[in-house]
């Protein structure tokens, strides 16, 4: 992992907890991530993994009421945004930090054209005349490759195509030059086609701005196609981070390993496919030891006493939640 | 056309289904939606073929007209040597039996204030299959063929899990006893845990039962873990047809190659090398002259621009609508 003081973003210890009748529980449990400029860090988990409630907890987005950050730094700029108020907040939001979300349509405002939408945003964050931010507006359009941009600048959210609102919304997020992107599910409603266009396209940009992306997806193959490293999250954990070479490579965490193996592919035939038993545990009935271990075919009494930690596999810079795996891949 | 047999299985021929949009004293010009051209499959007895495309393809269409739930323009439909299009009243009834739904959705396709028992108990007594305790009873073996406790018959909806509610959709499905089964998206909705469970209950059942299904879906991966063949839907027409790996493995028609390599696999060595996919489908109301795919096509000319081209056999086992297919050289 890169030290705090080159990191672009630094999540340390993040405890994020939601109230359920009289008691909180930890929907993200002790979450340490660093974000590397210029690297693309996917987020890749289940409905519950909490990997939509880490980018909230970094945006400052949670619910008022019900949930908190309980404990735990997001360190931003020599910041650290978990203690920022909401107004401070809002400067960094859409600014430094941009966000794309898997609707697009709900995102965008539906009585404003695109132009003025995005012309909006650069006028809020970058002090400067109208017009000049909506010469930027329409730069930003062409950008993100809408075709006939001078015509389209003035049409409204509903007058695009699904692809095309997505690419709105990340000309809308670049513009203000912002240091990190998080997408949350960008291409979770579009066609393959055009997803695999707005992949390649994210991607130039992120080379293009000099951004960091915090990708965050439940499908492992678009991991495989975008991500330079990777985090796999379960049950509100980081259960295992690699290089995304090392993650396909060579799965250690038993989650992961069932996750590539229920996945059924296009470009090889499988005779059958391998379910996770059983289902994700409650936040409100997290097991003691390891909240893998009911599901967990490598299960030994020690998983179900002690929550095992994150520690290097064979090689430093690969980590999993798993002693059992490690100890067998080091022995290996 | 696959040589079927009268009386075996599902046989479709020329399906063709327009939609007529505004055109009101007030409203915009009317308009013909052509969502279903000219598309003949046959699925036989035991066997399954899935119909893929994107969004707007008119593969639900297809679905839902077999079924005549949306009544088709054109076209026939035989099941079994039965024309469904000419049945009525009790013919119809009993063929509606045969031929059952699975949804994408099962949570909105469930009643949410009445139990599973009741919901299971429904189509017995529409369909007037035996007594109250043989009903029960039906109920009862349905829940269990499915993997879902006894006990939980009595449950509402809103107390299942996605995954749970996708086999209470097919339980819905399968207390009939019926030959076919027609699923529209059923695992998309799910995460790929899940979906792998529902997938092996599904294959599960087509042994057991000898079910046949027309699958529809969006997942290549999917779709070949699942169907014996496969149509591949463009546009409202069938544009390649045959054995799904093959299909797969070598395709003929630029569009599934397009769609096959625009599927993202969990393998960072197979990241997507896209010659620019360029564009977005057209809008089926005002299709493209000549081959519908030609403005997105890198081998388009000559008589792709002004020519339909029509589904032809180009090996025994592989139909293909296209002037150029990738196994010729590419045009001057």
């Amino acid at each position: 992992m890169t030290s705090a003081s080159a990191a672009a973003l630094d999540i340390r210890n993040l405890r994020t907890e939601f109230k359920i009748g009289e008691g909180w529980y930890p929907a993200v449990r002790d979450l340490s991530l660093s974000l590397a400029p210029n690297e693309t860090l996917a987020i890749v988990g289940e409905s519950g993994s909490g990997k939509s409630v880490t980018a909230l907890s970094i945006l400052g987005l949670l619910p008022r009421a019900g949930a908190r950050i309980g404990a735990g730094e997001v360190l931003f700029d020599g910041r650290d945004l978990a203690k920022l108020s909401e107004r401070e907040m809002s400067m960094v939001r859409g600014n430094a930090i941009a966000m794309i979300f898997q609707e697009p349509m709900t995102s965008l405002n539906p009585t404003m054209t695109v132009g003025e939408q995005i012309a909006e945003a650069i006028v809020i964050h970058r002090d400067g005349s109208r017009k000049a931010a909506m010469a930027e507006a329409l730069r930003l359009l062409k950008e993100v490759k809408i075709p006939s941009a001078e015509s389209r600048i003035h049409d409204y959210p509903h007058q695009f195509s699904g692809g095309m609102r997505q690419r709105v919304m990340i000309a809308m997020a670049l513009a203000c030059r912002p240091k990190i992107l998080l997408a949350d599910e960008p291409t979770t409603a579009l066609d393959v086609t055009i997803q695999a266009q707005v992949l390649l396209q994210l991607n130039e940009l992120k080379q293009a701005y000099g951004m960091s992306v915090l990708f965050i997806t439940h499908n492992l193959g678009v991991v495989a196609q975008i991500a330079d490293r990777v985090a796999v999250m379960y049950a509100g954990e980081v259960v295992e981070l690699a290089d995304v070479d090392t993650l396909f490579a060579r799965p250690t965490h038993p989650y992961t390993e069932a996750l590539l193996r229920a996945m059924p592919r296009a470009d090889q035939s499988s005779d059958s496919l391998d379910p996770i038993p059983g289902s994700v545990p409650a936040l409100t009935a997290m097991p003691p030891g390891c909240a893998y271990a009911p599901r967990c075919p490598y299960r030994q009494v020690r998983c179900e006493e002690q929550r095992p930690e994150l520690a290097p596999a064979k090689d430093a810079s690969h980590l999993v939640r798993c002693p059992v795996r490690i100890a067998a891949e080091v022995s290996a | 056309m696959m040589a079927v047999a009268a009386g075996a299985g599902l046989e479709v021929r020329n399906l063709t289904k327009h939609f007529a949009i505004g055109g009101g004293l007030l409203g915009p010009q009317a308009q013909i939606i052509r969502a279903v051209n000219d598309i003949s499959f046959a699925v036989p007895r035991g066997t399954s073929l899935g119909l893929v495309g994107e969004s707007g393809c008119g593969k639900s269409t297809v679905a839902r007209a077999v079924l005549r739930l949306i009544e088709p323009d054109a076209g026939s439909v035989v099941f079994d040597g039965i024309d469904v299009r000419a049945a009525s009243g009790s013919a119809l009834r009993a063929l509606r039996r045969r031929m059952q739904i699975v949804f994408q959705d099962p949570y909105s396709s469930l009643n949410p204030r009445r139990t599973i028992r009741q919901a299971l108990e429904e189509p017995l007594w529409v369909h007037g299959r035996g007594s109250r305790k043989d009903i029960a009873e039906k109920a009862e073996t349905a829940m269990a063929e499915v993997g879902l406790p006894k006990d939980a018959i009595d449950r509402y909806p809103h107390e299942f899990s996605g995954g749970q509610r996708q086999r209470i959709g097919i339980a819905r499905a399968l207390v009939l006893d019926p030959e076919l089964i027609v699923a529209d998206e059923p695992v998309s909705a799910l995460d790929v845990s899940v979906q792998a469970q529902i997938l092996n209950l599904m294959e599960g059942l087509r042994a057991r039962r000898g079910l046949s299904f027309l699958f529809v879906s969006h997942d290549l991966g999917v779709v070949r873990h699942f169907c014996d063949r496969l149509c591949v839907m463009y546009l409202g027409r069938i544009v390649e047809q045959g054995v799904t790996a093959d299909v797969l493995d070598r395709p003929m028609h630029p569009y599934t190659k397009l769609l096959r390599d625009s599927s993202p696999v969990p393998d960072p060595k197979a990241r997507l090398v896209m010659t620019r996919i360029v564009g977005e489908v057209p809008s089926p109301a005002n299709p493209p002259p000549g081959c519908t795919f030609h403005p997105r096509c890198p081998r388009a000319s000559g008589p792709c621009f002004s020519e339909l081209p029509q589904l032809v056999h180009r090996t025994a086992d592989r139909l293909v609508a296209c002037h150029w297919p990738e196994d010729w050289p590419i045009p001057a």
